[in-house]
């Protein structure tokens, strides 16, 4: 299919929609309003579901309920509008069923504002709703990835019988590019014996999150970590750039990862040896990969539009073997590249220690800076 | 090669749209674009901006401090991007809506009334391609011609009767500016 200029949160609907998307639930919030507001329009258009909920916590149930039926499902929010869902994701997550849920990150905590930020990295990968259960979290960082993650993202949560997460910030919901849709596909419901579809003719299933004896529930946890490990050994995605002969590695997701490769070229174009590493999933973590990119390097820095969260999964795998630095833009701020440009440079002095917690000398340069 | 542009203005001036047609223009050249709106609460009415970059390879960031090419609409957006705009580069000034002359010598100002030019065409609408079609005078990489193949290629059909007046004010904007670069001793 030839490309069409798409904004992002309009590709994501319609991403969804051509992966077989048949039900979506939602309530509208700033910067995501246009997912919702696409499918109101396309989905009856279509003769399939859609549902604006009387706020999210009624969206993420019916999500929840639809998610037993078997059927493509997902809903959409903003950073606020996901913290409402948490109880219900994890209501999902311990009933063992797919589900998908965007988050178009903005500025927080509270309220906040309605600018790009990547401060829900923690939410979204280490959980946000109680209990102990892993999930697939997917950060794209153009219209076109974002499209691709979408079917991706139905495929791997049907996989694992797990949520997927899809998290970008306000700039990629906003911005337009060139991207090339997947084909339409028919609707193809695939029977799993999981699902609650109608007991006619078979055995009652029973789907539910609850475990009143706690060695089921402890069974059931270590049932989830299992299957997580699997997704660790498989799903691992990410996008590297220059880091062939990189003496040092910048990581960055999403925007904040994008921008740090226009800062790469020009420190390239400067003779320092310098890469990008960008996951793609957050959640598996390549950790493997920056492993053994540390062993080739001889700084770090971390790049983020929060104040350091994906920081804690780079230090878990570098454990001290090479100088991390940090450099952050929180509260709905998107750096320049030639921020991060300046934070390369300061890379490459040769005079850095490796240090516990890398936001320290951070906060001091920002609040030396303002 | 990589290109950034910058085009603000007041909320109506069609700001946004201006944008849009230069990112189809280059993605039917074959090249990869970004649209990015500045997007808030404070929008209508007030200040809009987007920034429109054009590359032949993966574009990174979407968004640029100082751009080598801006349009400024309005006075606010002549002040704010003739302080940014990177050395040498070309700022597109809606000359109805300044009142002052550029003070920075490093860079090329380009004054085009858009609005009277628009208001002759016979549409005050029109301003956003007048200034579009100045822009064109200063890159390579996206020409008049594709500007306009790119107007009808998407331009929804009921807008269709409205290309003949876009074409003729793209190309007023592009002759007009072309004047002003010809005043510009070499």
């Amino acid at each position: 299919m030839p490309k069409e200029l798409w904004k992002g949160n309009e590709a994501i609907a319609e991403a969804a929609v051509r992966a077989g998307l048949e039900a979506y639930f939602g309530y509208p919030i700033t910067p995501q309003t246009e997912i919702l507001e696409f499918l109101s329009r396309r989905m009856p258009e279509l003769g399939r579901s859609f549902v604006q909920a009387e706020s999210e916590l009624g969206a993420i149930n019916m999500v929840y309920g639809a998610a037993c039926t078997g059927v493509r499902v997902m809903s959409s929010s903003s950073s606020p509008g996901v913290s409402l869902m948490m109880e219900g994701l994890s209501y999902i997550a311990g009933t063992e069923i797919p589900a998908v849920l965007v988050n178009v990150m903005r500025g927080g905590p509270g309220l906040g504002n309605i600018a790009p930020a990547q401060s829900d990295y923690n939410q979204a990968v280490r959980g946000g709703g109680h209990g102990d259960y892993p999930r697939i979290v997917l950060a794209p960082a153009s219209v076109q990835e974002a499209i691709d993650l979408m079917g991706l993202s139905f495929d791997l949560a049907e996989k694992y019988r797990m949520i997927t997460m899809v998290i970008l910030d306000g700039s990629v919901g906003q911005m337009m590019e060139p991207a090339e849709m997947p084909a339409l596909k028919e609707i193809h419901r695939k029977g799993f014996d999981w699902a609650t579809d109608g007991a006619m003719n078979r055995e009652r299933r029973i789907l539910s999150s609850i475990y009143l004896n706690p060695y089921d529930e402890e069974k059931t946890n270590l049932r989830l970590l299992k299957r997580w490990k699997d997704v660790q050994a498989s799903e691992v995605r990410y996008k590297e750039y220059f880091l062939e002969d990189a003496k040092y590695i910048v990581i960055g997701f999403g925007t904040a990862g994008r921008v740090a490769l226009s800062a790469v070229r020009e420190a390239r174009a400067q003779g320092i040896k310098v890469g990008l590493l960008r996951p793609i999933t957050v959640s598996p973590f390549p950790h493997e990969v920056l492993d053994q990119l540390t062993g080739q390097a001889e700084a770090i820095l971390v790049t983020e539009m929060n104040m350091g969260q994906m920081l804690d999964d780079v230090l878990l795998t570098v454990r001290g073997r090479v100088p991390v630095e940090f450099y952050g833009r929180p509260g709905g701020v998107v750096p320049f590249h030639d921020e991060i440009l300046n934070e390369i440079h300061r890379l490459t002095s040769g005079t850095l220690a490796v240090r516990t917690d890398p936001r320290e000398s951070w906060l001091t340069r920002m609040t030396a800076a303002s | 090669m990589q290109k950034e542009i910058i085009i603000a203005g007041f909320g109506g001036q069609g700001v946004l749209f201006g944008g849009q047609v230069l990112a189809y223009a280059a993605m039917d050249n074959g090249l990869d674009v970004t649209w990015i709106p500045s997007y808030g609460p404070e929008m209508r009415g007030g200040t809009a901006n987007c920034t429109v970059v054009i590359a032949d390879r993966e574009i990174g960031s979407p968004t640029v401090k100082n751009p080598p090419l801006a349009i400024a609409l309005n006075l606010p957006s002549f002040d704010k991007y003739e302080e940014l705009l990177a050395p040498g580069g070309t700022l597109i000034v809606n000359q109805s809506m300044v009142d002052r002359a550029a003070k920075r010598t490093d860079i090329h100002v380009i004054l085009v009334p858009c609005n009277e030019i628009a208001e002759e065409i016979g549409d005050r609408k029109l301003l956003n391609m007048v200034a579009v079609g100045a822009l064109l005078t200063a890159m390579t990489e996206v020409k008049l011609e594709d500007v306009e193949k790119a107007l009808g290629g998407h331009l929804p059909a009921r807008h269709k009767h409205l290309l003949p007046k876009n074409f003729e004010a793209l190309k007023r904007g592009f002759e007009h500016a072309q004047k002003e670069w010809d005043k510009i001793p070499a």
